[in-house]
């Protein structure tokens, strides 16, 4: 079957120099550099990403960082838990928006 | 409780059987060979001995547990265990050698019914010499007749060394079976209680965390502050380091990953986290397993694919440290679990 995502994709990322080498590097070394261990460690940046890539719903990115939380050690109730995470504050963000709708229903109404 | 493979006369109790698996080439282009030609670009082949610093025993195949990943496939209904006229030949090679440890592992080998006057036979050669056992830790509250090993291991100055994948419950009886985690933590009490992993004790508890699962164990050093902190405040227990192993491709573990579609991303995955670094620190080059039966081997890997040494000193009966030196350790592409990421090895990561 034919789709817009194969998961075989993932493992070539790193082919996307192929087409533009120098900006493909300074992105993957500004990518290594992200993810080491820094103020935060390797581990919580690890579980963002996982929260990210669901706010961002990237397939790749669901699996490449379910794979790297299990390793660095992350269970499954915290990897349920930054997803929640991440789904707060979606839902969040279209809920303060209605504020905005009860500003403009209170300017137009008498 | 699940069986041992041989048990379920599964094919994968043949290690011809093993071995043809391991060297298949898969469509994605896994050549036979293909760790031999790692070591070769990394200036590592023919893999050679340092020296033989460790002497490791394999007691038995006797387990009380039937682990779902064990690379032994050992369980109760297994019955090979080393006699003691076996051990009287790996006592004389100890006495005859200067070992720096002797690490004894199984099965469970507190099961085999000698392997108290083993220990006690090792520290009447050497008081210095460390001694390891691989504890399961839930032997220890099997049966009242092994409720005083924790006293046993302080009396001969035991390091302990201790297989628990996870901090939780559920992670570790997927892995383990049903209940190991509750009986895991209270023999873990009665080590903390007569003084191991405590500071100050000398009494040396270590944990082994490998991955219940298809995939690779993180850093070791984060993993080893995520344990203690989870096991200090969940449980009270203390521990001293955390050791990561990585799950080589053979026995249950290669059953679970053929049977659950894992095989081949899995190998892939070992083979481009390579490292030529740990390749040069594998521990078959400072290490000698000794079978059951008194064969030797590489390692325990490389035991439970019956690859005996290459050279024809192979029983602990014709024991030559000189020839043990200079052979050429054996190779297949299970060995990839071992040079993975940081490294892997009995002791955790390498590099």
């Amino acid at each position: 079957m034919k789709t817009y995502y194969n998961p075989e994709d993932l493992k070539k990322f790193g082919n996307i120099g192929e087409f533009q080498k120098t900006l493909a590097d300074k992105f993957f070394d500004y990518y290594g550099e992200v993810f080491k261990d820094g103020a935060l460690t390797a581990r919580e940046k690890s579980l963002i990403a996982l929260a990210v890539s669901h706010t961002i719903q990237c397939p790749y990115c669901i699996d490449a960082y379910t794979v790297d939380t299990m390793e660095k050690g992350c269970d499954e109730q915290q990897m349920m838990e930054a997803v929640h995470v991440a789904a707060a504050i979606r839902s969040g963000a279209s809920l303060v928006h209605g504020v905005q709708m009860m500003n403009k229903y209170k300017e137009l109404s008498m | 409780m699940i069986k041992s493979l041989k048990a379920r006369q599964s094919e994968l109790a043949d290690v011809a059987y093993e071995l043809k698996i391991l060297s298949e080439k898969t469509p994605t282009g896994f050549e036979p060979d293909a760790f031999a030609s790692k070591l070769r670009e990394s200036n590592l082949y023919p893999l050679k001995p340092t020296q033989v610093e460790i002497f490791q025993v394999n007691v038995g195949k006797m387990c009380n547990q039937t682990c779902k990943h064990c690379h032994v496939d050992a369980g109760p209904d297994r019955k090979e265990i080393m006699t003691r006229e076996t051990m009287q030949q790996c006592l004389d090679v100890i006495q005859a050698n200067h070992f720096t440890t002797i690490d004894i592992t199984g099965g469970a080998p507190e099961m085999n019914e000698n392997f108290r006057w083993f220990v006690e036979g090792i520290r009447a050669i050497s008081n210095d010499i460390k001694i390891i056992v691989r504890c399961n830790l839930t032997i220890i509250v099997a049966n009242p007749k092994y409720h005083d090993l924790p006293d046993f291991f302080k009396k001969h100055r035991i390091e302990v060394t201790s297989s628990l994948p996870y901090f939780t419950a559920m992670r570790t009886d997927s892995q383990r079976g049903e209940g190991v985690f509750e009986k895991s933590i209270r023999a873990l009490h009665m080590l903390n209680e007569v003084g191991y992993g405590k500071s100050g004790t000398n009494l040396m508890l270590n944990l082994v965390y490998n991955p219940s699962g298809a995939f690779l164990p993180g850093s070791q050093e984060s993993l080893e502050i995520e344990f203690k902190k989870r096991l200090k405040d969940a449980h009270g227990i203390e521990f001293n380091q955390l050791f990561t192993i990585t799950n080589l491709p053979i026995s249950r573990f290669l059953d679970y990953l053929l049977v659950s579609g894992n095989y081949e991303s899995y190998m892939e995955k070992l083979i481009s986290s390579y490292n030529p670094v740990a390749a040069a620190g594998v521990m078959c080059r400072n290490t000698v397993s000794v079978g059951w039966d008194g064969y030797l081997f590489d390692c325990d890997f490389n035991q439970m694919l019956d690859m005996k040494v290459s050279n024809e000193e192979n029983h602990i009966s014709k024991w030559s440290t000189e020839k043990l030196e200079e052979r050429e350790i054996l190779v297949n592409q299970h060995c990839f679990g071992c040079t993975a990421g940081a490294g892997s090895s009995c002791g955790g990561a390498t590099t």
